[in-house]
């Protein structure tokens, strides 16, 4: 029998290893089949025709031009005479067709006449936003003032980052089967979808039937990032068409609406000062931030100065911005990555302006963060593998046309699991199925709880069935704020130790063994002590007679089982061209605890995955809005840019795994690596020009502007 | 595309020719200027199914209505019905059923459309169906069944995690095959230059730089 408790990693062939994800085969030959990919027979394509302004009255829509055309089947209006419009690309109708191409060119025909409206899209200029920014509330610790006027050095900072989007590569949308059997009206849904167990109430209440004739799978998503947990209009809308027509439907946003508005992470900026004493110490932090999340405002938790929050004398105040633009929705580690830069960005500049190394600066000043130890260890790792102590170079100090930087940040985020339940079935014959309705975006959640599954029974991967993505399986929280890995590899465990010991108690009467002292292990159910002999694992399974062995298993948090509360360091080297303001990644080091890791190559990856968005964040990627009309003006993958292979240097990546942390147990990893990357960029950008680049992403005119400044 | 009108040929279609069949349908969106009008509306009232032929251009006129179509796709021929304004993509995706090119920029950027046209990379996003008759198109799928299952570039993403989402990563693995067939001795930084037409959302460049370099020189590990 195996006790819950996770094994002694010596003792672990899979767990902690780098164990290839299991749907690799399947991605790779293009037989993963997306909801993009979903094709059913008389399946009918739906396109939008939308809004050309950030903020417009409907004043009359036509659809007859739509209507008439040869091949489409239904065209429904969302948006009548007399709507108004909030942001640009809002659905104003829906056609559905026979084909793609003749979808797309009857939403073209629709006819609208709009009445452009006065609309914000500046979420960048308190001043110019006008009634749009709305100043929060000055918060103020007592003595504020004549601490900071007391200070040896008060340095002062302006940074920020532009809105970005998720632009998860497979777009949101869905493919949804209305079917009608003697009046029992069904839903089958794909959808591209982060809570795969929870989604099917909407395309219920779109289909006008109970959650419980819903019927949702989604196997494989070409990307989340927070942006996809509802079935959004778009997905009820596929619902009802696909009601209205008896035909299946398929709903997949174009690029151009899932680039303006499927998701979006808020800008920041602030103006800051920092307070230090001659020896480094911070005592005092002011700020002053603004930002937008679009139509929703924005701005949220945490609060400034991050990781640091521990500064004595603070004076802090916040103004969201109401733009005409697709509202923010949860991107990796929501808020952490912009309050990081803000905050990082300031202390470096501290550092600086004291003439200071800014890796002794921040040392000096662990104190002020939650977690101390944990960050000094990650600092001292992290300066080893990038070379800090040969490299750093003192800011402002290089003179050539190409300038080499170093900049660091830190971070922390919690990734405790939520709550999800796994069922485990082990067949007489030995085949083990395990069963959650959880989802793969891309992170490994159907190898973990295979890896899970094996090491439990001691037996090979490939003997485990991973059925996951379907809401008919054993409910799983949505997949965010990296909550998911904690609870599916808990929760396989304890599903899969319960089957075991079970199995233990059958077989063993005939192995003349009390079921206590029987491990499976090698393929092999054998005597705690043994290390060979025993009786094959299948030969086992034979003896708990013709019904499979059936448990259930729950999240398990704390005792060593999962946790949360993470911390993470990077540092990132730059070289930049100070003639042409090109940036370009040499190095980005990532440091990162995240308890006990079940599958260390999916982790790395989704470390590197991380570390590369936050390139693209510092260096490539903003949303670009026209102040003119109030539309997206980069709406596609040309101009809207992201990193490529070649532009983002060096990754790698440093794995806390020491005994104290494994005896953490599980804790997410999807959100923390995402955090830090801008900030180090930015720092390291400054090292290298003796300037503070004003906004992320650092393009080269922004460069060029704050060498000139 | 070419960027000359061709003679007659009914596997090719000119620039041109494709540009007036499109004029037809673009006429009815009420997108053009009158004088444009006017002439797409003679065009439009010649196109009927299959292929006419305007006297001025001496080009052959498709559409708007499906046309046959046919195409090599992984060594065997496939007969289809298209409309001629269908992309190589759109047919193998829409038509065929072949899911493993994949749909993401529509616009020649991103290269999740990858397949192999005589050999070549080519975003199928900006090919027309009509286009590809006549040449060998390999796609993902293809290159899979070819080689059991796994042909040796799709095994070295497995083993070195070139995937997260995977929803880059078909046109990853065809990009990268690509790059083995004619580089078979690309250093890294050849190889990475050669990648830069494919966009990877999730951030698995590390893993597929891994792979290409794993299939070329057997150098990673992975098999
Ligand atoms: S879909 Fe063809 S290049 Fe992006
Ligand atoms: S693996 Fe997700 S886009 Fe590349």
């Amino acid at each position: 029998m195996a006790d819950l408790a996770w094994p002694n990693p010596d003792d672990c062939t899979l767990i902690g290893k780098r164990v290839p994800r299991l749907d690799g085969p399947d991605k790779c030959a293009g037989r993963a089949k997306y909801t993009y990919d979903i094709n059913r027979p008389r399946m009918l394509w739906a396109k939008f025709a939308t809004c050309p302004f950030g903020r417009a009255r409907v004043k009359s829509i036509d659809i007859a031009p739509a209507e008439t055309m040869a091949g489409v089947v239904a065209v429904e209006v969302i948006a009548g005479a007399g709507t108004e419009c909030k942001v640009a690309f809002q659905e104003v109708a829906v056609v559905a067709a026979e084909s793609e191409e003749i979808a797309r060119e009857a939403a073209r025909r629709i006819k609208i006449e709009w009445e452009p409206l006065e609309h914000n899209v500046v979420d960048d200029d308190v001043a110019m936003a006008g009634n749009k920014a709305k100043a929060g509330k000055e918060a103020l610790t007592e003595d504020f003032a004549a601490a900071i006027d007391g200070a040896a050095v008060i340095s002062e900072t302006e940074v920020g980052c532009s809105i970005i989007t998720h632009c998860c590569l497979e777009p949101h949308g869905s493919v949804v089967e209305v079917t009608e059997v003697d009046g029992k009206t069904s839903v089958m849904a794909w959808c591209s979808s982060q809570a795969v167990s929870g989604v099917g109430g909407e395309f219920a209440q779109a289909a006008g039937v109970d959650a419980a004739n819903v019927h949702v799978s989604c196997q494989h998503m070409g990307g989340g990032f927070g942006s996809k947990f509802g079935a959004d209009l778009w997905g009820a809308l596929a619902a009802r068409l696909s009601k209205k027509t008896g035909r299946p439907v398929k709903v997949m946003l174009e690029r151009d609406m899932e680039l303006a508005l499927a998701g979006s992470r808020p800008s920041a900026f602030a103006r800051m000062r920092v307070g230090v004493e001659d020896d480094g110490a911070i005592i005092a932090w002011e700020s002053a931030a603004w930002g937008s999340g679009g139509n929703g405002g924005g701005m949220g938790a945490p609060s400034l100065p991050y990781v640091f929050g521990n500064v004595e004398h603070k004076k802090t105040q916040t103004t969201p911005i109401f733009t005409n633009t697709g509202g923010a929705r949860a991107w990796r580690a929501p808020n952490h990555p912009q309050m990081c830069l803000l905050t990082m960005a300031a202390l470096s500049d501290a550092a600086a302006e004291l003439g200071m190394d800014e890796l002794e600066f921040v040392k000096k000043n662990l104190g002020l963060t939650g977690r101390a130890d944990v960050y000094a260890e990650e600092l001292g790792i992290a300066a080893e593998l990038i070379d800090w102590k040969k490299k750093w170079m003192p800011r402002g100090d290089q003179r050539g046309v190409l300038r080499r930087g170093l900049g660091l940040a830190m971070h922390t985020w919690g990734g405790g699991p939520h709550d999800s339940n796994v069922q485990c079935t082990l067949h007489p014959d030995g085949g083990v199925e395990i069963r959650c309705g959880t989802q793969d975006l891309g992170v490994g959640a159907r190898t973990t709880i295979g890896i899970v599954a094996a090491e439990t029974f001691g037996i090979p991967l490939n003997k485990v069935t991973v059925l996951i993505g379907d809401n008919r399986y054993p409910a799983s929280g949505g997949s965010g704020g990296s909550t998911t890995v904690g609870a599916i590899s808990t929760a396989t465990r304890h599903a899969c130790v319960q089957a075991l010991n079970k199995l233990c108690e059958a077989v063993a009467p005939e192995m003349n063994a009390a079921a206590e002292a029987l491990v499976a292990k090698d393929g092999m159910v054998r005597g705690k002590e043994s290390t060979a002999g025993g009786v094959p694992f299948a030969d086992a399974c034979r003896r708990i007679g013709t019904q499979p062995i059936v448990t259930m298993g729950q999240t398990q948090r704390g005792n060593g089982m999962s946790d949360q509360g993470v911390g993470g360091v990077q540092m990132a080297e730059v070289e930049v061209d100070c003639e042409t303001g090109i940036v370009t990644m040499q190095k980005l080091v990532a440091v990162q605890d995240c308890g006990r890791i079940i599958d260390l190559l999916t982790t790395e990856s989704q470390v590197r995955g991380a570390m590369i968005m936050g390139v693209c964040a510092a260096l490539y990627e903003e949303r670009i809005m026209d102040p003119v009309t109030g539309t997206l003006l980069n709406p596609d993958l040309e101009f809207y840019k992201l990193a490529g292979i070649a532009d983002v240097g060096e990754l790698v990546v440093h794995m806390m795994q020491t005994p104290d942390h494994l005896k953490r147990g599980v804790i997410g990893i999807g959100e923390p690596p995402a955090i830090s990357p801008m900030a180090a960029i930015s720092n390291a950008v400054a090292n290298a020009i003796g300037a503070r680049v004003k906004r992320c992403p650092m393009t080269p005119d922004r460069v060029l502007a704050a060498m000139k400044a | 595309m070419s960027q000359t009108d061709r003679p007659q040929d009914a596997s090719s279609v000119s620039r041109r020719g494709f540009l007036r069949g499109m004029s037809a349908s673009a006429l009815a969106a009420g997108a053009l200027a009158p004088a444009a009008q006017a002439l797409a509306a003679t065009v439009g009232a010649n196109a009927g199914p299959g292929a006419t032929t305007s006297a001025k251009a001496a080009a052959t006129v498709f559409g708007p209505a499906p046309i046959a179509v046919n195409l090599t796709i992984n060594g065997k021929t496939r007969e289809l019905r298209l409309e001629p304004r269908v992309t190589l993509l759109d047919a193998l995706r829409n038509h065929l059923d072949l899911t493993g090119a994949k749909k993401v920029c529509d616009r020649a950027t991103c290269g999740a459309c990858t397949v192999l046209l005589d050999g070549k990379a080519v975003y199928s996003c900006t090919v027309l169906a009509v286009e590809a008759q006549g040449k060998a198109i390999e796609t993902v799928e293809g290159l899979a069944e070819a080689n059991n299952g796994a042909a040796p570039i799709q095994k070295c993403f497995v083993a070195n995690d070139a995937q997260q989402c995977g929803f880059c990563t078909p046109g990853f693995v065809m990009a990268c095959e690509s790059v083995r067939r004619r580089n078979p001795h690309a250093n890294r930084e050849q190889a990475l230059a050669e990648l830069g037409g494919n966009l990877c959302r999730c951030g698995t460049y590390h893993g597929v730089a891994n792979a290409v370099l794993d299939a070329i020189h057997g150098t990673t590990g992975g098999k």
